[in-house]
C-alpha cells in the first residue's frame, strides 16, 4: 500500500468552508443541551447555599423541608461517603484532592465562600424544591473571610484549610505559606541584569475575578437504577471527567457510570468539573427517580469556577539599543476556596514570548474565601500579560522604538530555550508581528481628541494528550467518525474534514458524533485548544488504518498482493493492471463480501506544548468626563498553523478577542467586605453586548506545525490574551494614564485622568 | 402546589391550550408543559434574550412574561420559523456565514433578528447591533450574526 504525500496547497477539503452538520438543528431549535432532556418520573432538584463566604456549619435541620408536600428527597454533606484527603490523576491535567472536589460540591464542616452548596432537595417541580430549599435551616459560626491575595498571603493570616495540598494544575506548586504555594522560574543573574540596563520600569498591577459567561448554565440529569448503574446526561467539555471524578466522589466503580454528551451551550473552560452531578445521583438514589438539577444564573455566577482575580508586581529593564537584558515578576494568583489555581499557566504565558537572559518569576497560588477557580481560555495568561505587554510598550517608548519592532527584537524564536527549560517547537513567530505591522490598521490614520492605538502580543501553547477516535465503514460505503471530544463550536466538522482529507473521500460522505463514555476509550476533555488538532491527528492515524484494511479487500478482490495497491484520492488500484481500479465508497460497500465490516478504533496521545501567537491591534476613544472607553477598530492577527475550517478559525479569534475586550473593560466579581457577591446577574455582571463593538477583523496566518499532517495549531484560546494590554496601550496612546487595575472601569479611567490633571497643574 | 390557570393560545399558528401554576413564566410553559425546548433558559431575568419570542408580533424575554399572561395572544417561537422543513432566509444566513458556535444564544438572536426585519427590512450595521443588544453571545463576538442578518436582509429583498 503506498499513499499519496500531500501538501498543504492540494488539500481537497482542509481549507474549505462547508456547513456543519449540527448546524440546521441549532437554527431551528432542535438540537437538544442539557436542559432539553425530559425523562418520565423525573424529579427537580434545587440547591441550598451559603449566604456567607467564611463559616463552620453548626447544624442543619432538614426537617421542614422534608415535610412540605412534593418533597421527595433531601440530601446534605452527611449523605456524601466519607472520602479520605488524596491527589488523584486527573489525566494530562496533573493531580487533584478528591476530598476537596467532593467538598466543592457539598460542604462538609466549613462553607467556604458566598454560595457554597450545603444541602439540596429534590421534588416534583422545580418551584417546589425552592421553597423547600428555603426550610432548611442552618446555623452558623461566623469566620473571618479572606477575599485578597495579599491579605491571604500574610505570614500570619488565619489558615482556611485545616489540611490542604499544595495546588496542582499542569505542574504542582511547591508549600509556602498558610495559605499559597508557589512556583519559582529563574535564570541568568538577576542583580546583574539590571545592573547592566538603561532603563528600567516598575509597576504593580490588580485584576478582579472573572468569568468564562457561557449563556448556558450548569445542568445535569442523572438516573441511579435499581442495578446501581448510573446514568448522566450533562452538557460538558469531558464525559470522561464528569464520569471518574463521580466515580471517585460516591465511591463507586467507574464501569456503572454511564456520561451522555448533551450539546454544550458554552463552557470556555468551565465546564470540566462536576458541581450537581453527585448531588443529583445522591438525590435520585434516595428518590430512586431521575433528578434533574439547573443552576439559575446568580448560582453558576457564585458557585461554578471563575477566572482568579491577582496582583502582580513588575520590573523590567533594556539596554539603550532596545535588547530586553532582565525581568523580575511576582504573580499571586487567586486559587479560589481550595488550591490549583492555573498560576503555572500564568507563569509561562509570561515567560515564553521575549528573550530575557536575566529572568526571575514567583507564581502564588493563593486561598480565598471566593468559588474554586477553573480554567477559563488561556487561564492565567491575560493577566500577566496586561502588566507585562504595558511595561514593554513603555520600554519601547523610552528607546524611542515602534513598538512592533521592539518587539521582534526581543521576541523568542524556533529552537531558543524558554525560561521553563524547554526548547521552543516550530514556529515563525516573526511572521505575526510583520502581518500586524504591514495590516492597512497599522498605518491608517487616527485623528480626533482623545483617541489613541495600542497593540500587544501572545504566545500560548495548545496541548495534546489523550484522545480516541472511531472510523467506521458502513456497509454502503459511506463513513461514521465517533470521537469523544465534546463539540463547542463546530469539531464534529473539523474532525470529519480530517477524515475526509485522510481517506479521499467527500466530507458529506462522513457522519460524525461525541460518543457516552461507554461507547469509545478515554479522552481527556475539549481544553487547551487540543481537539481539532489532537483528536485530529488520532482520527487521522485511524484513517490510515481504515486504508489499509481496505487496501487488503482491494488485493483479495483482485487476486493480488496488498503491495501491488496503490490509493489515492479516494480510488483504489491495481498497480499490476491498469484497468483494475475501485472508488472508496464501491470498495467500502463491498465489506460483506471481503471480511465484513471494517471498525478501526485508535487511541493516543499527540504532543503537547505546540506553541502558537498572535498579535492584535486596538483603536480606542476614551470619554474624559466619563471614562468610558469605546472600542472603534479592533484587528487580531493569529497563526493557526492550517486554517481546517477558516470560518471557523475566525470565529474563535473574533469571539475570544472580544471575552478579552470583556475582561478589559467591564467584567468583575464585585464583593463586599464580608465576601458577598453583589453583582450576580447578567445585568451587574457585565458582558460585552453587540452593540459594544465593532466587527473584529481577523487576520489568519499559517506557519505549519510539523507534528500535524496538516499543519494545525490549536487555535481557540490564545486571541483572549492581548485585547486586555492592547488596550491599556491603546488608552496610554489616547489620553496619557497607565490603567493599573483591570477591569479599566470608567470610575477609575476617570480617576486617573483626573490625576493625571492635578499632577500637571 | 399552586392551582392551575386553563390558558387558550396560538402557537405557531395552531390553537393551544395549556394548564400552568400563576408562578410559572411562558418560558417555563413553553419548554416544560409543552415541550417546545427551542427557547433557552440563560438568566431567567430578562437579560440575555436566549428566550426571545414573539407575542402579538411583539418581542418579548419569555421568561419576564407568566403563562397565564398569554390568554387570548398569539405567539411565535423557533420551532415556527421554518416552513415546512424550508428554513427561513434568517436560518438559511446563519448557516452560511457561521453565524453561531454553540447555538444555545441562536433561537433568540433569529426570533431578534426576525422582528427587526420585519419592522426594518434593510437595516444598516449600526442598527443591527442596536436591535440585537439585548441579546446576549458569548461564543462568536457578535461580528458573524451581524454580517448574517445583514446577508438574510439582502437575500430578502427587502421583504419581510
Amino acid at each position: 500500500m503506498s499513499t499519496k504525500e500531500k501538501k498543504a496547497d492540494d488539500l481537497r477539503v482542509v481549507g474549505t468552508r462547508p456547513i456543519r452538520p449540527d448546524g440546521a438543528d441549532k437554527v431551528t431549535g432542535r438540537a437538544r443541551f442539557g436542559d432539553d432532556i425530559h425523562l418520565s418520573n423525573m424529579l427537580h432538584g434545587k440547591v441550598l447555599r451559603s449566604p456567607h463566604a467564611h463559616a463552620r456549619i453548626i447544624s442543619i435541620d432538614t426537617s421542614k423541608a422534608e415535610a412540605l408536600p412534593g418533597v421527595v428527597a433531601v440530601v446534605t454533606g452527611a449523605d456524601f461517603p466519607v472520602i479520605e484527603h488524596e491527589m488523584v490523576s486527573q489525566g494530562e491535567a496533573g493531580l487533584a484532592d478528591m476530598r476537596d472536589i467532593a467538598d466543592n460540591c457539598m460542604a462538609q464542616d466549613k462553607v467556604l465562600y458566598d454560595g457554597h452548596a450545603l444541602a439540596a432537595v429534590a421534588a416534583e417541580n422545580p418551584h417546589v424544591a425552592d421553597e423547600a430549599v428555603q426550610l432548611i435551616e442552618v446555623e452558623y459560626e461566623l469566620l473571618t473571610p479572606l477575599m485578597d491575595v495579599r491579605s491571604s498571603m500574610a505570614e500570619d493570616a488565619p489558615k482556611v484549610h485545616e489540611h490542604s495540598f499544595p495546588g496542582f494544575f499542569i505542574a504542582p506548586t511547591e508549600a509556602h505559606l498558610p495559605n499559597a504555594s508557589r512556583v519559582h522560574m529563574s535564570s541568568g543573574d538577576l542583580e546583574a541584569g539590571f545592573a547592566e540596563a538603561d532603563h528600567i520600569v516598575e509597576r504593580e498591577f490588580t485584576s478582579e475575578t472573572y468569568h468564562q459567561g457561557y449563556i448556558e448554565s450548569h445542568i445535569t440529569t442523572v438516573d441511579w437504577d435499581s442495578n446501581g448503574n448510573l446514568t448522566v446526561w450533562t452538557s460538558t467539555q469531558g464525559q470522561f471527567e464528569i464520569r471518574d471524578n463521580l466515580a471517585d466522589v460516591l465511591a463507586i466503580p467507574i464501569g456503572r457510570i454511564k456520561v451522555i454528551p448533551m450539546e454544550v451551550g458554552g463552557a470556555f473552560g468551565g465546564k470540566d468539573r462536576i458541581y450537581l452531578d453527585p448531588v443529583a445521583a445522591l438525590l435520585s438514589k434516595k428518590s430512586a427517580r431521575p433528578v434533574k438539577m439547573a443552576m439559575r444564573r446568580d448560582e453558576v455566577i457564585r458557585a461554578t469556577g471563575p477566572s482568579p482575580g491577582t496582583y502582580i508586581k513588575a520590573k523590567m529593564g533594556i539596554k539603550a539599543d532596545g535588547t530586553l537584558v532582565a525581568a523580575d515578576l511576582h504573580l499571586a494568583y487567586e486559587a479560589g476556596a481550595y488550591a490549583g489555581g492555573p498560576i503555572f499557566l500564568g507563569v509561562v504565558s509570561s515567560a515564553a514570548r521575549y528573550n530575557i537572559p536575566n529572568f526571575q518569576i514567583n507564581g502564588f497560588d493563593v486561598i480565598v474565601n471566593k468559588p474554586k477557580t477553573r480554567p477559563y481560555r488561556a487561564p492565567g495568561a491575560p493577566q500577566g500579560l496586561f502588566a507585562m505587554e504595558q511595561i514593554v510598550d513603555e520600554l519601547a517608548a523610552c528607546v524611542n522604538m515602534d513598538p512592533v519592532d521592539f518587539r521582534i527584537k526581543n521576541l523568542t524564536r524556533e529552537g531558543d530555550i524558554l525560561l521553563p527549560g524547554f526548547p521552543l517547537a516550530p514556529i515563525d513567530t516573526d511572521l505575526t508581528l510583520n502581518t500586524l505591522k504591514s495590516h492597512p490598521h497599522y498605518t491608517a490614520p487616527l485623528e480626533g481628541p482623545n483617541r489613541g492605538r495600542g497593540m500587544s502580543y501572545a504566545m500560548w501553547f495548545n496541548l495534546g494528550a489523550i484522545s480516541s477516535a472511531r472510523l467506521a465503514v458502513n456497509p454502503d460505503g459511506t463513513v461514521h467518525l465517533s470521537t469523544a471530544s465534546s463539540d463547542m463550536s463546530g469539531t464534529r466538522m473539523t474532525l470529519a474534514m480530517q477524515a475526509a482529507e485522510a481517506l479521499g473521500i467527500e466530507v458529506s460522505e462522513i457522519s460524525a458524533d461525541v460518543s457516552d463514555s461507554q461507547s469509545i476509550g478515554f479522552s481527556m476533555p475539549t481544553v487547551g485548544s487540543r481537539t481539532t488538532y489532537s483528536t485530529g491527528i488520532v482520527v487521522m492515524e485511524a484513517a490510515t488504518e481504515v486504508l489499509k484494511q481496505m487496501s487488503e479487500r482491494a488485493a483479495m478482490l483482485w487476486e493480488v498482493d496488498v503491495d501491488q495497491i496503490s490509493v489515492a484520492d479516494g480510488v483504489f488500484s491495481n498497480k499490476s493492471n491498469a484497468e483494475q481500479s475501485i472508488s472508496f465508497k464501491e470498495l467500502g460497500s463491498k465489506g460483506r463480501d471481503t471480511g465484513g465490516p471494517i471498525t478501526v478504533h485508535q487511541t493516543s496521545s499527540p504532543e503537547s506544548f505546540i506553541p502558537g501567537v498572535t498579535a492584535h491591534l486596538v483603536d480606542v476613544e476614551v470619554d474624559p468626563e466619563t471614562g468610558k472607553v469605546d472600542i472603534l477598530r479592533y484587528t487580531a492577527v493569529q497563526d493557526v498553523g492550517k486554517a481546517v475550517h477558516p470560518d471557523y478559525v475566525e470565529g474563535q479569534i473574533q469571539g475570544a478577542a472580544v471575552q478579552g475586550i470583556g475582561l478589559a473593560l467591564n467584567e468583575e466579581y464585585f464583593y463586599d467586605k464580608e465576601g458577598h457577591l453583589k453583582n450576580a446577574s447578567l445585568l451587574d455582571y457585565r458582558m460585552p453586548t453587540s452593540l459594544d463593538l465593532p466587527m473584529i477583523d481577523a487576520v489568519i496566518v499559517e506557519s505549519p506545525n510539523p507534528a500535524h499532517p496538516y499543519g494545525v495549531r490549536g487555535c481557540g484560546e490564545h486571541s483572549i490574551i492581548p485585547p486586555a494590554s492592547a488596550i491599556a496601550n491603546a488608552i496610554h496612546d489616547a489620553v496619557g494614564i497607565r490603567p493599573d487595575s483591570l477591569p479599566m472601569a470608567p470610575h477609575k479611567i476617570c480617576a486617573a485622568i483626573k490625576r493625571k490633571q492635578a499632577a500637571s497643574d | 402546589m399552586g392551582k392551575r390557570h386553563h390558558v387558550v393560545t396560538t402557537i405557531n399558528g395552531e390553537a393551544t391550550e395549556f394548564l400552568c401554576e400563576p408562578r410559572q413564566s411562558l418560558l417555563e410553559v413553553l419548554r416544560d408543559v409543552l415541550f417546545f425546548t427551542g427557547s433557552k433558559e440563560g438568566c431567567n431575568d430578562g437579560n440575555c434574550g436566549a428566550c426571545s419570542v414573539l407575542v402579538d408580533g411583539v418581542l418579548i424575554d419569555s421568561c419576564c412574561m407568566l403563562g397565564v399572561e398569554a390568554e387570548g395572544s398569539e405567539i411565535e417561537t423557533i420551532e415556527g420559523m421554518a416552513n415546512n422543513g424550508e428554513l427561513h432566509p434568517l436560518q438559511q444566513a446563519f448557516l452560511e456565514e457561521t453565524g453561531m458556535q454553540c447555538g444555545i444564544c441562536t433561537p433568540g438572536f433569529l426570533m431578534s433578528a426576525k422582528a427587526l426585519l420585519k419592522q426594518n427590512p434593510q437595516p444598516d450595521e449600526g442598527e443591527i447591533r442596536h436591535w440585537l443588544a439585548g441579546n446576549l453571545c458569548r461564543c462568536t463576538g457578535y461580528d458573524k450574526i451581524v454580517r448574517a442578518v445583514q446577508k438574510a436582509a439582502s437575500n430578502m429583498g427587502g421583504g419581510a
